[in-house]
This record gives C-alpha cells, structure tokens and sequence, in this order.
C-alpha cells in the first residue's frame, strides 16, 4: 500500500532529474562535437561571449519560467526590454553621472510598471495573457518607436562606467553573469524552498483549486506578471550596457527564444511543472547552439528554424513524459 | 383589457428583441465601423477618395482572407499563430522558384499546396498528438519563418512578370474596385455560407462550446480541427502569393507580425478567445474598423510602428470590454434580483 503511495512521487522526481540531465547531456554532446571540430570554441574569449549572451537570455528566461508554472504566458518580454533599453540609455547619454546601480534600478522600475499593466488586465480584467501580453508587445513596442523615431543611442554617447560594466569583472567573473547568476539563482530558491513559490505552482497545476484552498491568488499572478516585467527590463540594462548601440527595435523576437529557453528547459506550457533552474540551462542550451553554428560555419539563418523545431521538440517530449506517468498510474492501479 | 395587456407585452417583447439583437457584440461592431468610415471620410483629407478605396481594400486583403480559416480556427476553441510566418515561406519559397525559372502558374498552386502541408503539421501535433495549440503554433510561427530565411535568405526577389503583379494592384474597368475584391468577396461568401448555414459550420461551435459533449455527439472533433489547419495553411500559402505579386517581392520577412492584426480582427469581429461564439459578417466588420483606424491614422502621418499601439490596444479592448460590459451586467442583475428579495 505505502510503495503504491510512494512510486509516482518517485517517479514525479525521477523525470524531473532525467528532464535537467538530458538538457545538460546534449550540451555536453554539443559542446565536445563543435570543440572536436575547431578547438578554439572553447577558448576562453569565446566561452566568454557565450556567458554574456546567455545572462541576458537567462535573465528573462527566469521571469518567464515563474508566469508559465502559473499557466500564463508573457509575450511581451522583447518589448519590455527595447522600451527599458532605450530608457536608461537615453537617460544615462543625458546624465552621464549617474552610477550603474540608478540605471539598474530605473530599468527594474520601468519592467516592473509593464508587468503591473499585463498583471492587472489577466487577473481584473480577466482577459488571457495570451492576448493581453501578444497586445502589449506591439503596444510597448509601438512606444518606443514613437518615442525613438529614427534615432539610436551610440556607443559614444554613452558614459564609460555604464559601457564598461558588461565587461568588468569581479574574481574573473563578469558582472552581467554574475547578475544572471544570482537572478537565476535566487528565483529558484523563491519557487522551490519559500511557500510563495510552492502557492504559484499549485495555481498552476489547478487555478480553481488554489483558490478554493485560500491562496492569494490575485497577488501572486500580479507578482509573478511584475517579476516577469521587472527582469526583462533589467535584462534591457545588461543589453544596453553588453551593446552600446541601442534603437527601438532592440530586443525584437527575443520573446521566442526566451519561450523556447523555458520550454526546452522543462517548464511545462499546462503549468505546475518545471524547474528556474532548467530555464537556466535552456537559456544556456540555445545560446551554444547559436555559438556552435557559427564556429562550424553553418548558415546563420538556421538558427530560428531550430529555436522553433526546439519548441516543438520539448512539448513533444512533455507530452510523452506525460502519457507514460498516466499509464503507469493506471497500470499500478488495476494491480492493485 | 387582456388583450390590450398582451399587445402591450408583445410590443414590449419586440423592443426587448431588438435592443437584444443591438446589445450584441457584432452589431456594435458594425455600427462603430460604420460610424468610423463616415467619421472619416468626413474629418480626414483624402479618406473618402476612390483612390484611397482601392488601397484600403488592398491593405485588407491578407488580413481579411487569413481571417477567415482563422475565425473557424478560433470558434473552434483552438489558434493558429504561425499563419504569418506561413505566409513568408510562402513568398520565399516562391521567389525561389521563380529564380530556378519555374513559370507562375505552376508556383502559385505548388505554394498553395505547401501551405496546406504546414497546415497539417500544425493539425497533426494539435490533433493527433493533442498539444496545446498555442505551444505549437507559437513554435511553428518561430520555424516556418526561420525556413523562410533558410530558403531565400535575406535578399529579395522582385522581376515577376507584370501580367500577374498587375491583376492583384489593378482594378476593374480601370474603376476603383479592385480586382482582389472579388476574391474576398467569394471566399467570404463561401466561409460565411459554411459556418452559418451547414451542419459543419453548427458542429465548430459545437466543438468550440464542448468539446467533449461535441464528440460524444458524433462529431469527430479531431478530423475537423485537423482539416481546419490544413485550410488555415492553404489560405496562408495563397496569400503570400498575393503579398509577393502585390508588393512584386519575394522576401523572408514578407508578413512579419500579421498574426497579431488578423487575431485582432478575428476577435474585435466578436469571436470569444475561449471558442463557441462568434460571427462571419463580425469578423469581416472588425477587418474593415481595423484598416479603415490604420488607413486613417496613416493619412495623418502617423507612422508605422506607431500603427501597431492601435492595434495592440484593440486587441486587448476587443476581449476586456465585452467582459467589463457582462461584469456590469451581472451586478446589475444581482441588484435587481435583491430588490427583488426585500420586497
């Protein structure tokens, strides 16, 4: 009786680990064949460039990876980051006093104002996110661009302390992974250790239920909307800060790979499921397939194709994952 | 006396039917779209032109002709979200052909056909492997367009023989209707006929209200959805076609986006995000309010990218108002029925 009780936990767990495993397997994989091939990919300038661009992607991949456990989605990320990109660059070619840390924090507060308009019309306006965030890409979108024109911030115009800061490193270690690091890091403590975390899973697994059980579900979906804003916008600092050049079209489609970063990395589109970690690891993965085709000379514009065959692939394998533990149960079941 | 009671019943019915019929969401719509053109034609310089008739109903053309398998698509409870980038292998694919020195008339039916067969990748990861459709169509919107660029890359292909860009840009008779619009007329007429008038067009909102009810009443729920895609592909493939001949250029990012204006319509025509409702002359009015707002505001120089504030915004208004008028009602109903009560 107690081993029926105790196998689909088991099981549940087991998947889990074999889900992260297999994403850390194909990098493996990859990253041998690509190096096998031209051994200066894994020098230390080139695993360099592949760091930075993953915390950018990493970043946002953990606000996406708390909105889709709850069963939402937020299509609005790309934009979120152009608008907060473009924000702090202007304001920091005007001011060019200000430290890194206001830059920062005007960027958070600028996703975090995004977040609270995606949150507000799911939850109060009870209209899907994925309309919501699919209007509000091309609405935050479209500000920029009327705010923006033609016009880009360069480089030049841009103070040096706000420029160097992608670069600078503290103990050999970039500040923007390190950023990455501890944004990956620290959401997913919050979602599995703290019980906020463990009430946004459960309204992901069952919505009607979370709310009969007396979870705030308002607050949470708001949060979770206004985390996912905030850390897209903090990732529109680290591009402005990584680039130097920014227009109003930075960040375009960037909302694809962050999908597929979360998706490949395990969270399960239903909600309920998947790890902050994985995202991580799914931000990770994409980036070294990027990296990968250019050292092996493949033409560029595979890239997108396979972000988008990658999407499919991993709900192709949640749905087997899925099958199998409901056969499974049932086998166990008329066993018993 | 009695009689009186009831003719005055009857009258008070009928003023309760029409002002039912008005409360409806379509029929707001027709009237605000309506109320937009002659608005318009009156404030705006040069709205009301023949001239600008002509690229009102060319601008329409994609969006309206998506729309169609779309509504089907969305009444059925379900979405297809890569149609865009559908659209854009399409038009490479095209372009590609047509440098390997194919003539037109046998790629327009070979990008009708691959249209149709990426319709059904997306009908069968949907239907027969039962994915969420958002998940899939979000990742095909991302592979199709990636092949897109595989295929064509990023240049352009732009010498198509005039015979054919011409008949899409021309008119009738030299007169301000363009030809095009016969093509939306008789796909309308077609789809409007299927979905309000036939035992399949009863069975998607069927589906689309219960899916499970629907298929415990005999209606095989997957084939149809199946089917649907297909359609959506097939149409998808065709107006990328249009879109190359229209603009007379093969490129990779031909409709980049349009996903977003031709859900938009759908949904500001009427049709519930959530399936089971909706209508075809709905769908077709929510078409004519979009680009009659962007064909507007463009006359006022408003730019592009600025266009897609309007759209994005009708979007989300297009599902928060009908929900913030049904809120406003049940409260009202509540109150009513609690006067009720104390009394």
């Amino acid at each position: 009786m107690t081993a029926t009780a105790t196998a689909p936990r088991h099981l549940l767990s087991g998947l889990v680990k074999v889900r992260e495993l297999g994403i850390i397997l194909a990098l493996v994989l990859l990253v041998g064949y690509t190096a096998a091939s031209n051994p200066r990919f894994l020098s230390g300038q080139s695993i360099r460039d592949i760091l930075l661009n993953t915390a950018i992607l990493a970043v946002m991949a953990a606000g996406q990876a708390v909105v889709v456990i709850t069963r939402n989605i937020d299509l609005s990320v790309g934009s979120v980051l152009g608008l907060s990109a473009f924000t702090v660059a202007t304001m920091m070619s005007d001011n060019p006093g200000l430290p890194m840390v206001v830059a920062i924090l005007v960027g958070l507060a600028v996703g975090g104002a995004a977040g609270v308009l995606n949150g507000v019309l799911v939850r109060y306006g009870r209209v899907p996110a994925l309309v919501v965030t699919l209007g509000t890409l091309y609405m935050f979108r479209g500000v920029t661009y009327s705010w923006a024109g033609g016009q880009q911030v360069n480089a030049d115009e841009l103070p040096r302390h706000f420029l160097t800061f992608a670069n600078d490193a503290v103990l050999g270690i970039p500040w923007l992974v390190l950023i990455a690091l501890v944004v990956v890091g620290g959401v997913a403590l919050l979602m599995r250790n703290y019980r906020v975390g463990r009430e946004l899973y459960a309204m992901g697994s069952s919505p009607q239920a979370a709310e009969l059980a007396g979870i705030k579900v308002a607050r949470n979906l708001l949060g979770a909307f206004i985390l996912s804003g905030a850390l897209a916008g903090l990732a529109g600092v680290l591009f402005a800060a990584r680039f130097g050049t920014v227009d109003a079209a930075a960040g375009t489609g960037l909302e694809l790979n962050v999908v597929a970063a979360v998706v490949v990395g395990g969270v399960a589109v239903f909600g309920g499921s998947g790890t902050v970690w994985g995202a991580g690891l799914g931000a990770l993965l994409l980036t070294v397939i990027g990296s990968s085709l250019t050292v092996l000379d493949i033409n560029q514009f595979w890239q997108q194709a396979i972000v988008g065959a990658l999407i499919i692939l991993a709900i192709c394998a949640d749905r087997l994952v899925a099958v199998r533990i409901a056969r499974s149960l049932r086998k166990k079941d008329s066993h018993v | 006396m009695s009689d009186l009671a009831r003719g005055g019943k009857q009258k008070d019915n009928a003023v309760l039917e029409v002002r039912r019929r008005l409360a409806t969401w379509d029929s707001i719509i027709v009237l605000l779209t309506v109320f937009v053109l002659v608005v318009a034609s009156f404030s705006v310089t040069n709205f009301g032109t023949s001239r600008n008739f002509t690229f009102m109903i060319l601008d329409l053309l994609p969006i309206v002709l998506v729309a169609l398998p779309m509504t089907f698509i969305i009444v059925t409870g379900e979405i297809d979200l890569s149609v865009a980038s559908t659209l854009g292998l399409a038009s490479s694919i095209m372009g590609y052909l047509w440098n390997q020195g194919l003539s037109i008339e046998s790629i327009i039916p070979i990008c009708v056909v691959v249209g149709a067969v990426l319709g059904a990748i997306n009908g069968f990861l949907v239907t027969g492997l039962g994915l969420p459709s958002l998940a899939v169509t979000i990742g095909t919107l991302a592979l199709y367009r990636g092949l897109a660029f595989v295929v064509l890359g990023d240049g352009a292909v732009a010498d198509f023989p005039f015979t054919y860009t011409g008949w899409v840009t021309g008119t009738i008779g030299d007169g301000p209707v363009p030809n095009v619009l016969v093509l939306i007329l008789v796909l309308a007429a077609i789809f409007g006929v299927i979905l309000h008038a036939t035992p399949f067009g009863r069975s998607l909102f069927a589906i689309g209200a219960n899916a499970q009810a629907a298929h415990f009443s005999g209606i095989r729920v997957a084939r149809t959805k199946f089917w649907l895609y297909v359609v959506s592909g097939a149409v998808a493939g065709l107006v990328g076609v249009l879109w190359t001949l229209r603009y007379s250029s093969a490129r990779a990012d031909n409709g980049a986006g349009l996903e977003l204006a031709v859900v938009a319509a759908v949904l500001l025509g009427g049709v519930s995000i959530f399936g089971g409702k909706g209508s075809l002359p709905g769908v077709l009015a929510g078409v004519v309010l979009l680009a009659a707002l962007q064909n507007a505001l463009r006359l006022q120089d408003v730019s592009g990218q600025a266009l897609n504030i309007v759209t994005g915004a009708l979007l989300v208004l297009s599902v928060l108002l009908p929900n913030i008028a049904t809120s406003i009602r049940t409260t009202w109903q509540r109150r009513k029925l609690r006067r009720a009560a104390t009394v």
